[in-house]
């Protein structure tokens, strides 16, 4: 039996890094992957949290988070693609005009 | 049974998977090499022993003893990991593929499988979704064009056909209700006019049965979907920098691979295990395996033919086929089957 | 005691693997450290007896979003990261692991004060049997009944994301 903060607690980290390499990193597929390690996070707790108060809703959150993270990767990385296409980069410092 | 009692008989049955599935996957290279030939109409490996039945063996020594080059300029850590992620998930999906109905030996009683969990159709749907990696990788590391084209096509090839192999699924997880393979199995017991088995296949399920064939030849690269290996176009695919034991790694995966599917097909679609049983207990107890390996042989058997029939598809075509054939028929298949259900 | 040892097993390769993907200069070593964090967290989850939100992790993220991933920084042969010409590393060094420290401590505290560190959950796996709390019937019931129109409304997102995904990706004719 583990304590319900310590799922807390291991959540607020995994969403930290993700915070956090959103901020640092560069490389748009890095920005991409930290939000999708934020989510887990943040996943993590609606999990934790359905075991606590013995209710499923907490699981069907996860689904919903699952299937949005998984939309916004494959617009996502299309996105990258046409990016990439049209810049031939993937720093985020050199994506700065609306307009070639 | 005791936790001390349960972790022995566990790893007692880890180690007996594990020496059943190596053998059978060195047996079916064998086989092939054997089958393949005689469709070619030649001999196949005649001289290693009577039949070439150590050739195997020799194979593996060969293995062994052949110098493991690294490319220069790849990326090693990758390198080396690709070969480890490709043979550790194919042979992990064996710890759930039950391989017959419980046995009981003196007073342990104990199922013909490693774990019997609830979940264990997902369990496998996604270790062997995982081992996408290790061609990906393989592919992306050696650092050099083909390669890194194998490992493309593979990896768009296995992610595109993962979704028509786990939407045919779910016509017989409809009927069963349930995601444990012994569950599964016990579904499809018995017979109708006492000679028609009632196997999900012949419970409507043959369209399904048609798809997950279909996807899983493209699942594990195998003839006509073997793009990611074609070694008239791309010498070996993801795995043409690869020598030694890190080749052969690559290769038992594949056949390991071929194994579960068969495994899965005959637990899925043929009845698993079901069959005529009689005669004194233990060979009442050995029966059912021996019907079950019986169906696995037939399928790996039918996967050789296939090979040495079919030509490759093009890639475009791999593609349309399975987006525009297979993923359309695996959803009229699952709406045609609730329809049948919700009826009835 | 088992559940507690398993759980800081799962949890150091999970917190492994999210610094890993913040120190990493590659792209791809970083989506790989992902994976790690994802398959721990599928483990963690079945600590929790959520044993199908377990395989769907799996399944879905490190098996096809992941791949995706991979597949993209394949396909874009990305390199290794630039930096930042003007970057401060006084931020970088102080204020990454002082956001996460931070975070991780302030929700220790609200914990604690809500009691919340007293209640244990989870418990012994098991993964046999219908009485596991987040078996597939239990969730195919909830979602397919309560969460209906939630669960309709997420096809039609999904079908705009494969229209949206097509039209960006295509090249102009």
């Amino acid at each position: 039996m583990v304590p319900l903060s310590y799922y807390l607690v291991l959540s607020a980290i995994l969403f930290a890094c993700g915070v956090a390499g959103f901020l640092i990193k560069r490389n748009i597929i890095t920005i991409f992957l930290s939000i999708e390690l934020m989510l887990n996070g943040v996943n993590l707790s609606f999990v934790a949290f359905a075991a606590q108060l013995k209710s499923l809703d907490g699981h069907i959150f996860v689904f919903f988070v699952m299937v949005v993270a998984a939309a916004e990767a494959a617009v996502g990385l299309a996105i990258i693609i046409s990016v990439f296409r049209t810049r031939e980069t993937l720093n985020v410092d050199r994506v700065n005009l609306l307009k070639l | 049974m005791g936790i001390g009692t349960y972790i022995l008989v566990s790893l007692v049955k880890i180690a007996i998977a594990l020496a059943i599935l190596l053998t059978a996957v060195a047996y079916t290279t064998l086989l092939e090499r054997k089958v393949v030939g005689r469709i070619q109409n030649r001999w196949g490996p005649s001289r290693v022993g009577p039949f070439g039945i150590w050739q195997p063996l020799a194979d593996g020594l060969k293995f062994i003893f052949k110098e493991d080059i690294t490319p220069p300029f790849a990326n090693k850590p990758l390198y080396m990991l690709a070969p480890i992620i490709a043979l550790t998930t194919a042979l992990t999906s064996i710890a759930v593929i039950p391989i017959g109905p419980w046995i009981r030996l003196g007073s342990i009683n104990t199922p013909l499988q490693i774990a019997d969990v609830n979940i264990g159709l997902l369990i496998i749907l996604g270790v062997t979704s995982v081992g996408v990696y290790g061609v990906a990788l393989a592919g992306w590391s050696s650092n050099s064009k083909y390669s890194m084209l194998g490992g493309l096509r593979a990896s768009a090839q296995m992610v595109s056909y993962e979704i028509a192999l786990g939407l045919s699924l779910i016509g017989v997880l409809i009927y069963t209700g349930s995601f444990s393979l012994r569950d599964i199995v016990d579904s499809q017991a018995g017979t109708w006019l006492g000679f028609i088995p009632k196997w999900n296949l012949f419970r409507g399920q043959f369209v399904a049965f048609f798809i997950y064939i279909m996807a899983a030849y493209a699942e594990t690269n195998r003839i006509p979907f073997d793009l990611p290996e074609a070694e008239t176009e791309l010498v070996a695919g993801y795995h043409t920098e690869y020598s030694s034991m890190k080749f052969a790694m690559f290769f038992m995966a594949e056949y390991a691979n071929m194994v579960t599917v068969a495994c899965l097909a005959s637990i899925l679609f043929l009845g698993g295990w079901s069959g005529p049983v009689f005669g004194p207990p233990i060979v009442q107890s050995l029966l059912p395996v021996f019907w079950f390996a019986l169906r696995v042989f037939a399928f790996m058997f039918i996967y050789i033919w296939v090979r040495g029939t079919l030509p490759r598809f093009r890639y475009d075509q791999l593609m349309a086929f399975g987006w525009k054939f297979l993923l359309p028929l695996a959803i009229a298949n699952i709406v045609v089957t609730s329809l049948v259900v919700a009826l009835k | 005691m088992l559940s507690l040892i398993l759980f800081f097993i799962f949890a150091a390769l999970c917190v492994g693997g999210a610094i890993n993907l913040l120190v990493q200069k590659h792209p791809i070593n970083s989506a790989l450290s992902l994976i790690v964090v994802m398959g721990s967290l599928a483990l963690i989850y079945l600590l929790l007896g959520a044993e199908f939100v377990a395989a769907v992790q799996v399944i879905v993220y490190a098996g096809a979003v992941m791949v995706l991933f991979v597949f993209v920084i394949m396909l874009l042969n990305a390199g290794v990261e630039e930096r930042t010409e003007h970057a401060s590393r006084v931020a970088m060094v102080l204020g990454v692991p002082g956001l996460i420290i931070g975070l991780s401590l302030a929700v220790w505290v609200v914990s604690h004060l809500a009691g919340l560190d007293r209640i244990a959950i989870g418990g012994p796996m098991v993964m046999n049997g219908s009485d596991v709390f987040g078996n597939p019937q239990a969730i195919g019931h909830l979602l397919f009944r309560n969460f209906l129109l939630p669960f309709e409304v997420t096809s039609v997102l999904i079908l705009i994301a494969i229209m949206g995904a097509v039209v960006l990706a295509r090249r102009e004719e």
